[in-house]
């Protein structure tokens, strides 16, 4: 079930942003306990210096994840057809996750309904991206705004 | 040769997954949860055999891997606990570039499709994986 069937939209709207609370070492170890990647350089801050790296810093794939959890709390989570990041930097113990996403197209769908294309961005605090991205629902009973 | 693996998905690691990417959404609560969209790279992390890990499948040094890019395809609406996937990743592509600061850069693309109880594709996964021309340590001593 959709939860936004009832929504137009329109080329250029915005979500309204969120800022998730700054990321913890814990933050990191649920996540990889949670998906199976293991690499120390997310946990071992001894492998991690032995390696060169001022200390362990975030699985990529967890802020790509909240990325994906912000933008399905807008459109909905069984929709989505497509979501796709870029990894730009790296975020480090303490950062906050600032995300934000923005109608690029909206087209007809031949099977019914229309496909809402996302332009994502998930930047740190300093305003530097950590990601860049896009995403598309297939929408059943969106009405596009002219 | 196939190298297919299943992907038995379960509503508790789905919402063990949920919690971690933080989200609350109720499409990931009770007995038949959907997988939140990145759950699909779980199912190489922890069902692939363990020989095929992206370090072996590419060749790259472990302490010079980061991840470029990920993508996740959906063919129609996510899959949900109870459903068993079936899986396989290949390599699709290799090829390098210069690095920033001298050396070789080298990406791999991979891709893990997959498919359902009936054989139908469900889901892709595209992910590029590189190895850093240098290790940051060397990078240090060398400026």
């Amino acid at each position: 079930m959709s939860t936004i069937t009832a929504l137009t939209l329109a080329v250029g709207q915005e979500a309204e942003p969120r800022t998730f609370a700054p990321m913890t070492r814990t933050d990191y170890v649920k996540y990889q306990g949670a998906s199976g990647d293991f690499h120390p350089l997310h946990h071992d801050e001894v492998y991690a210096q032995s390696v060169g790296f001022p200390s362990v810093f975030s699985v990529g794939m967890l802020q790509a994840g909240m990325l994906a959890t912000y933008v399905t709390d807008w459109l909905g989570v069984e929709d989505i057809r497509r979501f796709k990041v870029r990894f730009v930097d790296q975020m480090w113990p303490g950062d906050e996750l600032t995300c934000s996403a923005k109608i690029a197209d909206i087209t007809d769908e031949p099977g019914g309904g229309k496909r809402v294309t996302l332009e994502l961005q998930a930047l740190r605090q300093t305003g530097t991206a950590a990601l860049l991205g896009t995403a598309e629902f297939v929408l059943p009973s969106v009405s596009a705004a002219v | 040769m196939s190298h297919a693996y299943e992907f038995p998905i379960d509503y508790s690691k789905i919402r063990e997954f949920a919690r971690a990417v933080k989200s609350e959404h109720g499409a990931h609560l009770g007995a038949k949860p959907v997988i939140p969209p990145t759950m699909l790279t779980s199912a190489r992390l922890i069902w692939e055999d363990p020989e095929r890990t992206i370090t072996k499948l590419t060749g790259f040094d472990r302490s010079r891997i980061l991840h470029g890019e990920e993508e996740y395809v959906f063919h129609g609406p996510l899959p949900r606990a109870g459903q068993t996937l079936t899986c396989e990743t290949r390599i699709t592509e290799r090829f390098e570039k210069p690095g920033k600061r001298g050396g070789v850069m080298k990406f791999a693309r991979l891709v893990t499709e997959f498919r359902d109880e009936n054989g139908t594709l469900v889901a892709e996964q595209n992910s590029t994986i590189v190895e850093t021309a240098r290790p940051p340590k060397a990078e240090e001593e060398q400026a």
